[in-house]
C-alpha cells in the first residue's frame, strides 16, 4: 500500500506538489492521471526519497522508503526509463541491478523473456533501443526483485498498441496476486484502459479520486443528428441545455428518454443516442489540460 | 496458525526477512559500473596499455646510468598520475551524467552508503594501478636495466608513489562530486593547475608559496623516486594542500550530495 498524507513540494514560489493525500492499494492498479507538469514525477520522486517533501509524509507498506531494507526486492520502480546508461547493454543494466539486490543472473534471463526483450536485443547498447524497448527494460528492472508494489511513471509512453495491451494484461496479473500498481499517465484513456482507481492531479492538487467506476458514471446524455444545431434549439425551447461535447455530438443533464422523446416530435434523425458515460470525467480533465476552449471551436464547425 | 489467504500481501511492508545490501556487495557493483562501458574499459586498458609501451620504450632508448629501477617506475606510474584521477571522475559524475542516479538511488536510498561504495572502488582501483606500475617497473628493469639498475630504488618509494597515486585518484573523485559533469571535472581538473602556475609567474608571492597553495607543486618530490623520504615540512606541505584542493571539494559536493534532488 501507497500512502501519500499531506505531501506538499515547492519549488521557490512554485507549488508543485500541492497538500496531496492518497492511497493506491494492494490488489488493485491505481492510476494516477494528470496533464504535463501536474506533479505526477515530482510525487513519485518523493515516493522513493529522490526528492525531500517540504510537509507532509510518504509512506509504503507503513514504512519510510528509507527505512526499508534491499528496497527493490519489495518496491519496483520505473521513474524514467530514458535515465540508462547509454553505453551499457540492456542486459548489464539488469545484471547490475540484479546484483545490487543479491539475486543470481538467471533471474535476468527471466525478466528479459517476461517482458519480451530477445536475446539479440539484450545485449545491443541502450542507445539503440527504442522508447518501447526502454520501457520494457524498465519494466524488466522494475520486477527484478519480484516486489510487492510498483511504481511506474508514465509507462505507457512510446510502447504500440499491442505493448499497452501487453503491459496492462501483465499489471492486471500483478494486482490479481494482491500486489499494489500505481502507474501515472497524461492520457485519460490509457489510465480507462489499465487502471481501476484513479487520482486525478491538476496543477500539483487532487482534483477527483475514487474507483473507475464511480468517476467514469455520470448523469446525462450524448447524442449525435443529422441537424445538430436545430436539436440544440429544440432543446433548449424545452429547458434542457446542451454543451458541445466529442467529435461533433452533444452532452446534456437530461436522460436519454427525454432527449429522443423531443427529437421524434420535431422529426430530427439522430445518430447517436447513449447515457454521457465518462464523459463528465473526459470534461473535467480537458479543462485541467486546458484544452476547453479549442473543443467550442469544434463544436460550433460542427453546428455550422 | 492458520495462513491468510488468496491475497498474499497486506496493507504493510513485512521486511523482517530482508537482510540489508551488504557494503562489499556495492564495492562489487561499483567496480563492474567502471568497466562495463565502453568509456570506462577503455580508459583501464588505456592506463595499463601506456604503463607498460612507456616503460618499454624507455627500456630501448634510454642512456645506460638512466635504466635504474626508480625511472623505470617514474615512466609506469606517470601515464598512471593522468588517467586515475580521470577514472576517479568518471566513478562519480556517470551517475548524474547518464542519470542512472535514478536507479542506483532508488535501489540504494542511503546516498552515503553508494558514496562509500565508490570510495572504496576507487581506492582499489588505484591500489590495482600501483601494483601494476610496480610489476611493470620490475620486469622492465630485469630486462632492460643498466649496470646499476637497483642503485636508486628505496622502499620508502613504495609509500610515495602510492600515497602521489591514491591522493591523484581522490582529487579526481572530489572534483567529480563537486560539479558532478564529467567534462567540467576533467577540464577543471587539468586547467586549474595551469591558471595557478600563469598566476604564479605573476604574482611573486604565489611561486614563493606555490608548495604551500597548489597540489601538484606539493606532490612533485613523491614522484622523485631514489632520494629518500619527503621532510616533515614537506609532508606538511602535502597535507594543507591536499586538505585545500581534495578535502573541501569533497565535503562540498558530499554536502549537497545528500541533499539535492535527483532526477
Ligand atoms: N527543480 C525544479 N525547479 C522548478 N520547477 C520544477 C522543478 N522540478 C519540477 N518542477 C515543476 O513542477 C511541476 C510538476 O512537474 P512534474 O512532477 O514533472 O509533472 P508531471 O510529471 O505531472 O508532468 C512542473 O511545472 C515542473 O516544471
Ligand atoms: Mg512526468
Amino acid at each position: 500500500m501507497i500512502k501519500f498524507e499531506g505531501v506538499t513540494k515547492t519549488y521557490g514560489d512554485f507549488t508543485a506538489v500541492d497538500d496531496v493525500s492518497f492511497v493506491a492499494k494492494p490488489g488493485r492498479v491505481t492510476g494516477f492521471l494528470g496533464p504535463n507538469g501536474a506533479g505526477k514525477s515530482t510525487s513519485m520522486r518523493i515516493m522513493v526519497g529522490l526528492t525531500p517533501a517540504d510537509r507532509g509524509k510518504s509512506t509504503i507498506g507503513g514504512l519510510d522508503y528509507h527505512a526499508i531494507p534491499n528496497p527493490g526486492r519489495h518496491v519496483g520502480v520505473l521513474l524514467d526509463a530514458s535515465a540508462q546508461h547509454a553505453g551499457r547493454t540492456g542486459r548489464e543494466v539488469l545484471v547490475l541491478t540484479a546484483m545490487t539486490m543479491g539475486l543470481p543472473d538467471a533471474r535476468v534471463d527471466e525478466m528479459l523473456e517476461l517482458v519480451g526483450l530477445t536475446e539479440t536485443e539484450s545485449k545491443r547498447r541502450v542507445k539503440n533501443y527504442s522508447l518501447g524497448m526502454r520501457q520494457r527494460l524498465g519494466l524488466a528492472n522494475s520486477l527484478m526483485g519480484d516486489p510487492s508494489v510498483l511504481i511506474l511513471d508514465e509507462p505507457a509512453n512510446g510502447l504500440d498498441p499491442a505493448g499497452i495491451h501487453w503491459m496492462r494484461s501483465l499489471l492486471r496479473h500483478y494486482a490479481e496476486r494482491g500486489g499494489t500498481v500505481l502507474l501515472s499517465s497524461h492520457l485519460l484513456h490509457e489510465v480507462e484502459m489499465i487502471a481501476d482507481e484513479m487520482v486525478l492531479i491538476g496543477h500539483g492538487k487532487i482534483v477527483a479520486q475514487g474507483t473507475k467506476a464511480e468517476l467514469l458514471h455520470t448523469a446525462g446524455t450524448f447524442v449525435k443528428a443529422e441537424e445538430l444545431t436545430r436539436l440544440h434549439s429544440a432543446l433548449e425551447r424545452a429547458g434542457i441545455k446542451a454543451s458541445p461535447s466529442g467529435d461533433g455530438g452533444m452532452r446534456t443533464e437530461a436522460e436519454p428518454i427525454d432527449v429522443g422523446r423531443i427529437a421524434a416530435s420535431e422529426s430530427i434523425v439522430l445518430t447517436e443516442l447513449r447515457p454521457a458515460e465518462g464523459a463528465g470525467l473526459e470534461e473535467l480533465f480537458l479543462e485541467l489540460t486546458g484544452d476547453h476552449a479549442r473543443e467550442n471551436v469544434d463544436f460550433e464547425g460542427a453546428m455550422a | 496458525m492458520s495462513t491468510t489467504a488468496a491475497v498474499p500481501y497486506g496493507d504493510t511492508l513485512d521486511v523482517s526477512k530482508t537482510p540489508d545490501i551488504p557494503m562489499a556487495r556495492l564495492v562489487k557493483v561499483e567496480l563492474r559500473k567502471m568497466i562495463d562501458t565502453k568509456s570506462g574499459m577503455w580508459l583501464l586498458i588505456a592506463v595499463a596499455a601506456i604503463t607498460a609501451v612507456a616503460s618499454t620504450i624507455f627500456g630501448f632508448v634510454g642512456h645506460n646510468q638512466d635504466r635504474t629501477f626508480g625511472h623505470f617506475l617514474g615512466f609506469a606510474g606517470t601515464p598512471q598520475g593522468f588517467l586515475l584521477p580521470v577514472l576517479g571522475i568518471l566513478l562519480v559524475t556517470q551517475e548524474w551524467g547518464q542519470r542512472t542516479g535514478m536507479v542506483t538511488f532508488t535501489l540504494v536510498p542511503h546516498r552515503g552508503r553508494i558514496l562509500a561504495a565508490k570510495v572504496y572502488a576507487a581506492f582499489l582501483l588505484a591500489a590495482t594501478a600501483i601494483v601494476l606500475a610496480f610489476a611493470v617497473a620490475l620486469i622492465t628493469t630485469v630486462l632492460f636495466g643498466g649496470t646499476n639498475r637497483w642503485s636508486d630504488f628505496t622502499p620508502i618509494d613504495i609509500l610515495k608513489i602510492s600515497v602521489g597515486q591514491m591522493a591523484g585518484m581522490a582529487q579526481g573523485f572530489s572534483y567529480g562530486l563537486l560539479l558532478l559533469i564529467s567534462a567540467a571535472a576533467i577540464v577543471t581538473y587539468f586547467v586549474l593547475p595551469q591558471v595557478l602556475s600563469i598566476l604564479a609567474n605573476v604574482i611573486p608571492f604565489l611561486s614563493d608559496k606555490a608548495a604551500w597553495i597548489d597540489f601538484g607543486t606539493a606532490q612533485q618530490r613523491l614522484f622523485n623516486f631514489g632520494d629518500g623520504n619527503l621532510s616533515g615540512k614537506e609532508w606538511s606541505q602535502l597535507l594543507v594542500t591536499g586538505a585545500f584542493w581534495v578535502a573541501l571539494p569533497f565535503v562540498i559536493g558530499l554536502w549537497r550530495m545528500l541533499r539535492a534532488e535527483v532526477k
